[in-house]
């Protein structure tokens, strides 16, 4: 008989969370199909189970819902039942989806985790500091506490860390935000379902002029201005975008926008190839240090708290080695949270500084880091959010994203805001990790932002997409 | 002057290294040592008005350190300047000698048979002029692994100049050496063996040499491109920390390198020479 068990009899967590009938625990009394017992000659039957599970995602969706209906119960199994037997599966479940969108939130997260399938793993990283949580993974032991063997390479842009990526060469690999969205819908590359389990750093990028352009700091002065961006799904060509836009300018056709990988960016300012750029540090601050530019502004004056880097890896890789792409996370949130804390930035500048991670001179990381710096007009600044980390992937990121998209007519057509990025942004992942390690994942997925004065309400991405005077859309 | 040319251009040759070195350390003056200096000047890592080519000297110093241990190996992001050099020769090789596989038979083929080269010509070509790295791209694509991109990239590099010397040569071989062997009665195969190939040898092994001269050139673009290991990401490495010491040091290790390799063709090349 035992060779005859359905698929939901694979893990007991597994049975229908909405059923008032099934007991999670699989204890006694419980009504499911597996827990038929000899009473019924085929309780295996397919008919037995109205909602027999066939497929390994139908088993992950099944966890998830599972996982989120008993963290709202508390894990208390009696009041569950109570409340899903009076209310009815459906209710339950549709009154649950108001607060977490599970239907479309296809977490990839196993319940509980197992040991790693496979220890040995290659992480991509492009080596600039938003990749902090990463790197820092490696040397400070955070990987090793969960018992992965993790090799951190270093890769040359982001083109290279795509292609990497979707060979399967990297297992996972440090990712812009805008990436796995658009690797997703198959923007600029094979469309490959890619999942953005975790957010590294949030804000830590600024936009450096040449010396030369000390005079100018009016943005209205840049016309014909040559500017870098790391990549063209990048956060820092959407907030270049935005910001030039807002001074009245047309980033198509007032100034030119290239892109440049990171570490070539100081080496084209000083040559005179750009006049300034929208980068990730530490290439602001070497900029700096080699005396060849300034620092303009720093982006958390244009948007507090935007997202920049993540940490993302294939569909695939999640489904078919889930307890691996557990643990990775777990040690990824749980680096991000120590990298948050600001007594912690020193120890971590002098540990990612070394040639074999970001190969750059300690003091600057550090200005970097702790925000202490010198901004290249003769000042020193103190503003120790310069930059932060915060692993929550929220859903309205993506929005604001994928609305700028289209914007900068990157996309076409009708695009389901949500739906993409609810698909990609695995909030359920995180916010169960996060609970793990003991820490608060926000009870929202959505929320809004001001973002240079003006409000961006996720609610209606495409208004919001056509509301600016400079647009394709 | 009694002394033989070989050794007074010898004594030239170094007279003009010193001078230029010389020239150069002198031209690059000693960052003077500040005294106290502020927070901010601190921070911007000196008073020092900006950064400069980096005298001869720091080069020398950079060169021992890294050839004294050619071979630590601190992680998959920082090897010794032997790892890295191992890395790049061992893709030049294989793509190279792949190549080879390819472009000798296929270059006999095109040499012996008017058709066949007339055939083949418009596809030579074409793509003959493509640069190597404009590969680079769809390999990653097609082959899926960023290794064999590299090696395909050596490989298709490499081919032309062997395949089309060898059709040259042995479309050059006299053909009087031809018809003599068809009055001994050779079959096609020996009289290829035995008699078209001593004769084009010294136009293939022509092709080779600079076959390999290309490939060395390439593998430096194209693991600055790919990275991971070898000496095209040691320079993209040092270049990414602004490092020029590293940098021309490691320029200097290229040239080397690829003169070895030129060397030793050139010793294959005078062992297959002949006078008619």
């Amino acid at each position: 008989m035992a060779s005859k068990r359905p698929f939901n009899a694979v893990g007991n967590s597994l049975g229908d969370p909405f059923s008032g009938d099934s007991d999670l625990r699989h204890g006694v009394g419980c009504g499911c199909s597996a827990c038929g017992g000899a009473a019924d000659s085929h309780p295996h039957s397919e008919a037995a189970d109205a909602n027999p599970l066939r497929s390994s995602d139908d088993i992950l969706e099944r966890a998830v819902e599972s996982a989120v209906v008993r963290s709202v119960f508390g894990h208390n199994e009696l009041s569950r039942r109570s409340f899903a037997a009076l209310l009815g599966g459906t209710t339950l479940s549709a009154a649950l989806s108001a607060v977490f969108p599970m239907d479309k939130a296809k977490a990839a997260i196993l319940d509980t985790l197992g040991k790693p399938e496979k220890a040995k793993l290659n992480v991509g990283f492009v080596p600039i500091t938003c990749a902090t949580p990463i790197i820092m993974a490696k040397p400070l032991g955070f990987y090793e506490k969960y018992g992965l063997d993790v090799d951190v390479i270093k890769t040359a842009g982001w083109a290279v860390a795509r292609d990497k990526s979707l060979n399967n060469e990297y297992d996972a690999a440090h990712m812009l935000t805008p990436m796995p969205l658009a690797i997703t819908m198959g923007a600029g590359s094979t469309a490959t379902p890619f999942i953005m389990p975790a957010v590294e750093n949030i804000n830590g990028q600024a936009i450096v002029l040449h010396v030369d352009h000390k005079d100018k700091r009016d943005p209205k002065q840049w016309k014909g201005f040559k500017f870098g961006v790391p990549f063209e799904y990048s956060m820092h060509n959407f907030l270049l975008r935005y910001y030039v836009a807002e001074a009245g300018l047309d980033p198509d056709k007032d100034i030119q926008i290239r892109v440049v990988p990171p570490p070539e960016m100081v080496a084209n300012l000083r040559a005179g190839n750009l006049d300034g750029y929208l980068s990730p540090d530490p290439f602001n601050q070497r900029a700096v240090w080699e005396k060849v530019g300034f620092i303009h502004i720093l982006t958390k004056e244009i948007w507090e708290g935007h997202p920049c880097c993540a940490f993302a890896c294939s569909a695939e890789f999640a489904q078919t080695l889930p307890n691996t792409y557990g643990a990775l996370l777990k040690a990824l949130v749980d680096g991000t949270q120590y990298a948050s804390k600001q007594e912690n930035r020193k120890e971590i500048s002098a540990a990612i500084a070394p040639t074999n991670y970001l190969n750059q001179p300690v003091p600057v990381i550090e200005q970097v880091l702790t925000g202490r710096y010198a901004d290249g007009l003769g000042n020193v600044k103190n503003v120790p959010d310069r930059i932060d980390f915060d692993p929550f992937p929220w859903h309205s990121m993506g929005v604001w994203i994928l609305t700028q998209m289209k914007r900068w007519g990157y996309i076409e057509g009708e695009v389901d805001y949500k739906g993409i990025a609810e698909q990609v942004y695995l909030t359920a992942d995180c916010g169960k990790i996060m609970k793990d390690l003991g820490l608060t994942p926000p009870d929202k997925t959505y929320q809004k932002y001001t973002i240079m004065g003006k409000e961006f309400d996720p609610d209606q991405p495409e208004a919001y997409a056509k509301s600016f005077a400079i647009t394709r859309v | 002057m009694a002394l033989p040319l070989g050794l007074r251009a010898l004594i030239l040759s170094a007279v003009l290294l010193v001078a230029g070195l010389g020239i150069w350390e002198l031209s690059t003056p000693a960052v003077k040592a500040a005294g106290e200096m502020t927070e901010y000047e601190l921070l911007m890592g000196g008073a020092d008005q900006e950064a400069r080519v980096p005298p001869p000297s720091q080069i020398i110093v950079r060169a021992w350190e890294e050839l004294s241990n050619p071979f630590y190996d601190n992680g998959p992001n920082d090897k010794g300047i032997g790892i890295q050099i191992a890395y790049s020769l061992f893709r030049v090789l294989t793509g190279y000698f792949l190549a080879a596989l390819v472009a000798i038979p296929v270059g006999f083929l095109i040499g012996m048979s008017p058709l066949m080269y007339r055939a083949l010509d418009p596809f030579i070509q074409v793509l003959r002029p493509i640069s190597p790295l404009a590969w680079m791209p769809l390999a990653l694509f097609i082959i899926k692994d960023s290794e064999y991109s590299a090696i395909f990239v050596i490989f298709i590099c490499s081919i032309w100049p062997m395949l089309i010397n060898t059709a040259f040569g042995v479309a050059g071989v006299r053909k009087d050496w031809v018809n003599v062997a068809r009055t001994h009665e050779l079959g096609p195969l020996r009289t290829a063996l035995t008699v078209i190939l001593p004769a084009a040898a010294p136009t293939i092994v022509t092709g080779m040499r600079i076959s390999i001269g290309i490939a060395w050139l390439v593998i430096v673009a194209a693991e600055m491109l790919v990275g991971g290991t070898g000496i095209g990401y040691y320079v993209w490495n040092e270049w990414n920390n602004l490092d020029l010491t590293s940098v021309i040091f490691s320029i200097l290790v290229i040239g080397v390198v690829g003169m070895l390799l030129d060397a030793a063709f050139a010793q294959v090349q005078r062992a297959v020479r002949y006078q008619e």
